[in-house]
């Protein structure tokens, strides 16, 4: 790390805290502009409601379409937030600062996107989603099915979901503090409530830390658990044969691990392109996570080849089937194209030339592109997989998505979008006690001929 | 009597920790005065009592009661009306497992949420001697004590080379 800035407190506060007492000029149109996407989404379900879940391109036998796709898509961004703030909290990684804060709002607010793109929107009936979940006849003894997938799944996500939006609401609590002292009338007494009180006394400190470190080892076992049982509500299916893998879990896990890393370096450079954070999110930080992705994506590759050797090696009629469907048949075909060179082969080879890693407009390409392959890994799972021709069925057919299912995606992807931005107009997206911790230890030293800057900790 | 308390502001870590010190010295008890700072410094930079915390206790206790919860939602359910299907047994313990992991793991995450607050001593409704500038750099030390202590407490924190000296209420 070579690109450190010495800063004071009150310069932190003022440069972080900007976009929370002054409106920059991109928040209005953007805000306006994501809420009306929202509100056509949230039309095109209501129209679903009124009519039924026939004017989706659903169809026997793929009754899985792009809602499915996109649960399993937020589910997987969803676990950038953890994985990099607590494995890097753990590690006591120092270019995690100004980036925990930020992942952890995505985790949370992708979490209620996929909520909304299976449970709310997938099932046709959403008031009658909850009867997975409850107990819901008390007087005929009538309980939930345990044994289904679909209970196992609304648990993990709930645990997450709940584990998530308390980590981030924690580690608010010291800078909420700051806001209340630089705010006046309602406000301030708004953020003093919020902030519980907070003075900021050695107690108060050492227990933020101690729940830091905590958290993060309670909440990584449950980050673990959540893509797990969402690959098993694919792997636990009799239906489809091609879905039948035990790698199943660890192969979800990395995909998510892949896409939600990227996930969090957009997020990064679009925190330097509106905010201006160019002091806080330097060159540096992008080459840390950079590295990361190169690890992490060739991991995942690993395990996508470790799926396909697995699938052909057994010679099993329906899994040669499924793989004929996504590699040879046209238009899966020229999708597992697009999926593999934007998920693996243009990003991979760019990220190992340092010039890319470090450069915002680059790492913003290739982990948008990232997240194109990945959105398709989830579709060709699960589209070709339920459409082939098998055993003891007796409709097949194609999938073709509807307007109001491409509608309802959008919905999503601007839901997630519009929770950041109005997040950043309330709370600061990066941690400023976690910034001001790290200026502490920080000191210029001389190696030789060279003033190098260090980072001290205990 | 209400207890009241008097803070001083210092800009510089050790002028700060050399208040603390003079602090101790004026007789004052570790309970009554502290220091307070916009930044996690490291432990022990003012020469404070290292806090001491039982947090480690409330995640066992919510794993253990979130255990309990998975294990009636699960168990429970299933053996208050048996209903075999298939000719399976009754209580199938891969799901079961399931669930009651995802119960164990929130249980302990929210008893541990519930204890960092405790532990915190927060929510705190009186905010006592406390200052804004506090989270803008500044390094507050607080004293705590009766009406008659405060002019005392006062002078040994000009003495020490506060910036600035103010009274407050600490509570009712």
């Amino acid at each position: 790390m070579q690109e450190h800035y010495i800063l004071t407190e009150k310069e932190i506060n003022e440069d972080l805290l900007r976009g929370i007492f002054h409106t920059p000029k991109w928040w209005p149109p953007a805000v306006i502009v994501l809420t009306i996407i929202f509100l056509i989404g949230i039309g095109a379900f209501g129209y679903m409601l009124n009519k039924g879940v026939g004017v989706t391109g659903l169809n026997r036998p793929v009754f899985w379409g792009f809602y499915m796709v996109n649960f399993v898509f937020w589910i997987g961004i969803s676990h950038a937030g953890i994985m990099i703030s607590a494995i890097l909290r753990l590690t006591q990684a120092e270019w995690r600062r100004p980036i925990t804060r930020a992942a952890e709002v995505l985790t949370v607010f992708s979490l209620i996107a996929a909520l909304m793109a299976a449970p709310l929107v997938h099932v046709g009936r959403p008031w009658r989603a909850d009867l997975w979940v409850f107990p819901y006849d008390f007087a005929r003894g009538v309980w939930i099915n345990i044994r289904s997938p679909f209970v196992w799944d609304p648990s993990a996500v709930m645990t997450y979901l709940t584990a998530s939006t308390l980590f981030v609401m924690v580690a608010l609590l010291p800078d909420l503090a700051i806001i209340r002292d630089r705010s006046t009338g309602i406000r301030k007494t708004l953020y003093g409530f919020m902030c519980l009180g907070w003075r900021g006394t050695p107690r108060q400190w050492k227990l933020q830390a101690v729940a830091g470190i905590l958290l993060s080892a309670l909440v990584l076992p449950v980050f673990v658990s959540v893509h797990s049982i969402v690959s098993w509500d694919f792997a636990a299916q009799i239906g489809p044969e091609g879905w039948h893998s035990t790698i199943f879990a660890p192969y979800f896990i990395i995909g998510a691990i892949h896409s939600g890393v990227s996930a969090v370096a957009t997020v990064m450079v679009v925190m330097v392109w509106l905010w201006g954070w160019d002091k806080y999110l330097t060159p540096d930080h992008l080459d840390s996570i950079g590295r990361l992705l190169i690890v992490v994506a060739s991991a995942w590759f690993f395990f996508f080849f470790l799926e396909w050797v697995f699938a052909l090696y057994t010679l099993e009629g329906p899994e040669l089937a499924m793989r004929d469907l996504q590699v040879f048949q046209w238009p899966w075909s020229g999708l597992f194209i697009v999926f593999l060179l934007t998920a693996f082969f243009i990003p991979v080879p760019l990220w190992m030339f340092k010039k890319v890693r470090r450069s915002l407009k680059w790492m913003f390409i290739t982990t948008i592109l990232v997240n194109i392959g990945m959105w398709l890994e989830r579709f060709l799972i699960i589209i070709p997989g339920l459409m082939r021709r098998g055993h003891m069925i007796f409709d097949w057919g194609s999938y073709r998505p509807s307007i109001i299912e491409i509608l309802m995606v959008m919905m999503t992807f601007a839901w997630v979008l519009l929770g950041m931005v109005i997040f950043s107009k309330i709370f600061p997206l990066i941690p400023l006690f976690d910034i001001k911790e790290g200026m502490i230890g920080r000191t210029m030293i001389k190696i030789g001929r060279r003033m190098v800057p260090a980072s001290i900790r205990e | 009597m209400g207890q009241r308390s008097v803070i001083g502001l210092f800009t510089d870590v050790d002028a700060a920790a050399d208040a603390m010190d003079a602090v101790g010295a004026a007789g004052y008890a570790q309970g009554n005065y502290e220091v307070l700072t916009g930044t996690p410094y490291p432990e022990g930079t003012f020469g404070e009592a290292e806090p001491v915390h039982k947090l480690y206790r409330f995640p066992l206790i919510g794993a253990v009661c979130g255990f309990i919860v998975g294990l009636l939602l699960t168990a429970g359910t299933q053996l208050a009306v048996p209903l075999v299907t298939g000719g399976k047994p009754l209580l199938s313990i891969p799901p079961m497992a399931i669930i009651m992991y995802e119960g164990t793991m929130l249980g302990a995450i929210l008893f541990t949420v519930f204890g960092i607050v405790f532990e915190s001593r927060l929510p705190r409704l009186f905010m006592g001697a406390y200052d804004t500038r506090i989270t803008e750099g500044h390094i507050g030390v607080v004293i705590s004590g009766s009406e008659d202590q405060m002019d005392n407490a006062e002078s040994v924190l000009r003495d020490s080379g506060a910036e600035d000296v103010k009274r407050s209420w600490e509570s009712e």
